[in-house]
C-alpha cells in the first residue's frame, strides 16, 4: 500500500485516449455505429489496486478486452494502450501471445465457465507455465500445485486431479486466479470476479485478491459495478458512465466526498445497515444512454439532478477538482 | 492431456454391463477374425469338390458348411470379418482424423474460411456414393486402395460437419476467450482446449461410423464393386448366400450373423461410450 504519489513511476499499464466502436464490418464505421468506449485515459502504477466501477454497458470491460485483444473482430479501436512501456494496440497475435496470460492475466467474471470442462485442473494449470515459462511438465506442475495451495485449496493434491465441474464456485474462482498468477503477471485483471458468487464467499475472494497483492507485488485492475466490493481492496477507483471517465480519485475521497453527481448516487445507492430507513432503497432513475446516440453534452444531463442548460450542450472535459481528484462535470459537488 | 478423461470413462464404461458385453463380443470376434486360419486347416481358396454346399457340422473339417465351389465357410466367414473390420476401422480412423482437423479449423477460424470449407464439404457430398465409387473405379482400377479411398471420402465429410458444430458450439464460451487470454495461439487453442472438449462427442460418433462404413462396404461388395474374389468381406458372402438361401441357407446365415452380431455389438459399444465420457453426467 505505497502512499508515494504514484506520478513519479512508470505506470503498469497506460491507457490513452481509448475508443472502441462495433460497426458493420462490411460497411465500416458510419454514424450508426456502436460506440462502447468513448475516450478513456488511465494509468495503473506497480503494486496498485484500481478499480473500475460502472453500470452494465459503461464500456469497463470493454476497456481492458481491448487492452487484452479480446474484442470481436468487428471492433475498430483507436488510442494507445501501452503495457510496461510497450504499446499493445497493433501488435502482431505472436508477440500479444507472449504478454498473455504471462506478464498480463486476467480473471474472468464466471468461474463457472472460464475452465475448460474437460481437462484436469492441475492440467490447465502447468500449461500456462509450460506454455510462457518453457518449464518440463513436471517443474510445472509443482509449480500449479504450490500455487493452489498459496490461494489456499484446501486438499490441493486431489484438486490438481479434479476436473472444474467438480470444484464449488469459490474453488473454481480461486484456481482462475491461481492460473492467472502462474507466470508471476506485473498486471491481473480481475473482470467482476466476484459476481457470479455467494455473498460469502465473495468476501473470501477479495480477501485473497488482497493477500495476492501484499505477497507478489502484482497491481490489479478491479472491475465492479458494486462500489462496496472495491471500497476494501482498491486504493484509486476510476467511475465510468457511458463510455467515459466521469471521476477518479482515491477511494477514501471518492467513497467519503464524490465530487461528480453520479459517483454521489452511486455511493447512496449502496445498501447501508446504518441508514435511518431501512425499508426503502435509494435508486437511480432512469437508463444510461444509449451507445448507438450522438453524444451531445454530458450523457449524464437527463438522470441528473444538478444538470442545467449548459450540461444538455457542452459536455464536461474531466478536470482536475483538488489534489485527489478528477470529475466530469460543469456543476460538481462540493466536498 | 486426455488420459484423465479416459481413464473416469474406462471407470463408468465397465459399470455399464451392455456395453462390456458388446465390448467383449467384439473382442471374440476380433481375436476369431485374426486366429480363424490357425484354428481350422483350410484355406479360403481350396475347392473341395468331395464337400460342395456341404451343411455346416463338426463331422468333417468345414465347421460352418461349404459354398457351391466347395470353398471352407468358418474360413472364409471369417476371412470376411476380417476385411470388413479392418476397412471399417481404418476407414474409419483416417475420416476421423480428417474430420477433426477440418471441422475444428472451419469452426474456431470462422468466417470466409468457414464459409468455404463447407461449401466443400456441400460440394463433395452431393456426389452419390455409388457414382463415385465406379467413378474412381474406373479411373484407378480396381483395388482395395478405391474401396478405402472411396470410404474415407463419404465418411469424413459428416465427421467433420459434426466436428465443426461441436467447435462452434463451444468456440464463444468463457473458457476459449480465457485460453485466449492466456496467450494462446488459434493452434495451440484448438489442440489443448477444443479437440479434448469436442472429444467425448467425437469418439461416440466415430464408434457408430465405423458400423457404417463396414455396412457401406458390405453393400458396396455386394454390388461387386468392393472386395474383389477370392478374397471375401462379409458385404460378398451375404452376396453369394443370398443367391442360395433356398438351397443352402447357412451360406447367408454364418456371415449375415456375424455382421449383425458386429454392427449391434459396435452400436451398442458407441453408446455406452457416450454415457461413460460425459464426465458432467455420472449417473
Amino acid at each position: 500500500m505505497s502512499t508515494a504519489a504514484p506520478e513519479l513511476e512508470q505506470p503498469t499499464l497506460r491507457i490513452d485516449g481509448l475508443k472502441v466502436r462495433y460497426g458493420n464490418s462490411r460497411r465500416g464505421i458510419d454514424a450508426a455505429s456502436l460506440a462502447a468506449v468513448r475516450d478513456v485515459s488511465l494509468q495503473i502504477f506497480p503494486g496498485e489496486c484500481l478499480a473500475i466501477v460502472g453500470e452494465s454497458g459503461s464500456g469497463k470491460s470493454q476497456l481492458f478486452l481491448a487492452a487484452m485483444g479480446l474484442l470481436a473482430g468487428n471492433a475498430r479501436i483507436e488510442g494507445s494502450v501501452r503495457f510496461d512501456g510497450e504499446e499493445l494496440l497493433g501488435l502482431p497475435a505472436a508477440a500479444l501471445n507472449k504478454i498473455r496470460g504471462s506478464k498480463l492475466s486476467m480473471v474472468f467474471q464466471d468461474p463457472m465457465t472460464a475452465l475448460t470442462p474437460h481437462v484436469r485442473v492441475g492440467v490447465q494449470l502447468a500449461e500456462v507455465r509450460v506454455h510462457h515459462a518453457a518449464a518440463t511438465w513436471r517443474a510445472a506442475e509443482r509449480s500449479a500445485l504450490d500455487m493452489l495451495e498459496r490461494v489456499r485449496v484446501p486438499d490441493a493434491p486431489r484438486r490438481m486431479r479434479e476436473y472444474p465441474h467438480e470444484l464449488s464456485g469459490g474453488m473454481r474462482q480461486r484456481v482462475m486466479i491461481a492460473m492467472s498468477l502462474m507466470c508471476d503477471p506485473r498486471l491481473v485483471i480481475a473482470d467482476e470476479p466476484t459476481s457470479a458468487l455467494d455473498v460469502t464467499v465473495q468476501a473470501q475472494i477479495l480477501g485473497l485478491l488482497r493477500d495476492v497483492r501484499a505477497q507478489f507485488g502484482t497491481s490489479i485492475a478491479l472491475i465492479s459495478h458494486d462500489l462496496g466490493v472495491v471500497a476494501g481492496i482498491a486504493e484509486r477507483i476510476v467511475v465510468m458512465y457511458a463510455g467515459r471517465v466521469v471521476e477518479t480519485g482515491t477511494t477514501r475521497q471518492l467513497l467519503r466526498a464524490p465530487r461528480h453527481p453520479y459517483t454521489g448516487l452511486l455511493t447512496r445507492c449502496a445498501p447501508n445497515l446504518h441508514a435511518a430507513r431501512l425499508d426503502r432503497m435509494p435508486c437511480l432513475e432512469g437508463q444510461p444512454p444509449s451507445p448507438t446516440e450522438p453524444e451531445i453534452g454530458c450523457a449524464f444531463a437527463p438522470r441528473c439532478p444538478r444538470a442545467s442548460g449548459l450540461c444538455r450542450e457542452q459536455r464536461p472535459p474531466l478536470r482536475r477538482i483538488d489534489e485527489h481528484s478528477e470529475a466530469a462535470c460543469h456543476h460538481p459537488l462540493a466536498p | 492431456m486426455s488420459s484423465g478423461l479416459w481413464r473416469g470413462a474406462g471407470r463408468r464404461l465397465r459399470a455399464n454391463p451392455a456395453a462390456m458385453v458388446a465390448l467383449a463380443v467384439i473382442v471374440v470376434l476380433v481375436m476369431l477374425a485374426l486366429a480363424a486360419p490357425l484354428l481350422n486347416p483350410n484355406s479360403i481358396e481350396a475347392l473341395d469338390w468331395s464337400q460342395v454346399a456341404t451343411a455346416p457340422g463338426v463331422a468333417h473339417a468345414h465347421w460352418f458348411g461349404t459354398d457351391r465351389l466347395g470353398r471352407d465357410l468358418f474360413v472364409r466367414t471369417f476371412e470376411g470379418a476380417r476385411t470388413s473390420l479392418a476397412v471399417g476401422l481404418l476407414a474409419g480412423a483416417v475420416s476421423l482424423t480428417l474430420g477433426m482437423g477440418f471441422g475444428t479449423i472451419a469452426g474456431y477460424v470462422g468466417g470466409r474460411a468457414d464459409y468455404l470449407m463447407m461449401r466443400i464439404i456441400e460440394i463433395l457430398s452431393g456426389l452419390p456414393l455409388v457414382f463415385f465409387v465406379i467413378f474412381l473405379t474406373v479411373i484407378l482400377g480396381r483395388n482395395g486402395y478405391v474401396l478405402y479411398a472411396s470410404l474415407v471420402a463419404i465418411s469424413w465429410l459428416t465427421m467433420a460437419r459434426i466436428v465443426r458444430g461441436q467447435t462452434l458450439s463451444i468456440r464463444r464460451q468463457e473458457f476459449i476467450e480465457a485460453a485466449v487470454a492466456t496467450g494462446g495461439s488459434p493452434a495451440r487453442v484448438i489442440i489443448k482446449h477444443i479437440v479434448p472438449n469436442v472429444l467425448g462427442p467425437v469418439a461416440v460418433y466415430a464408434t457408430l461410423m465405423v458400423p457404417q462404413i463396414i455396412l457401406v462396404e458390405s453393400f458396396l461388395s455386394f454390388l461387386g464393386l468392393g472386395t474383389q474374389e477370392p478374397h471375401a468381406s462379409l458385404g460378398t458372402l451375404v452376396a453369394e448366400g443370398a443367391g442360395e438361401i433356398e438351397a443352402a441357407p447357412w451360406i447367408l446365415l454364418a456371415p449375415g450373423i456375424l455382421l449383425a452380431l458386429l454392427l449391434v455389438s459396435l452400436n451398442v459399444l458407441g453408446d455406452g461410450l457416450r454415457d461413460a465420457l460425459d464426465v458432467r453426467d455420472p449417473g
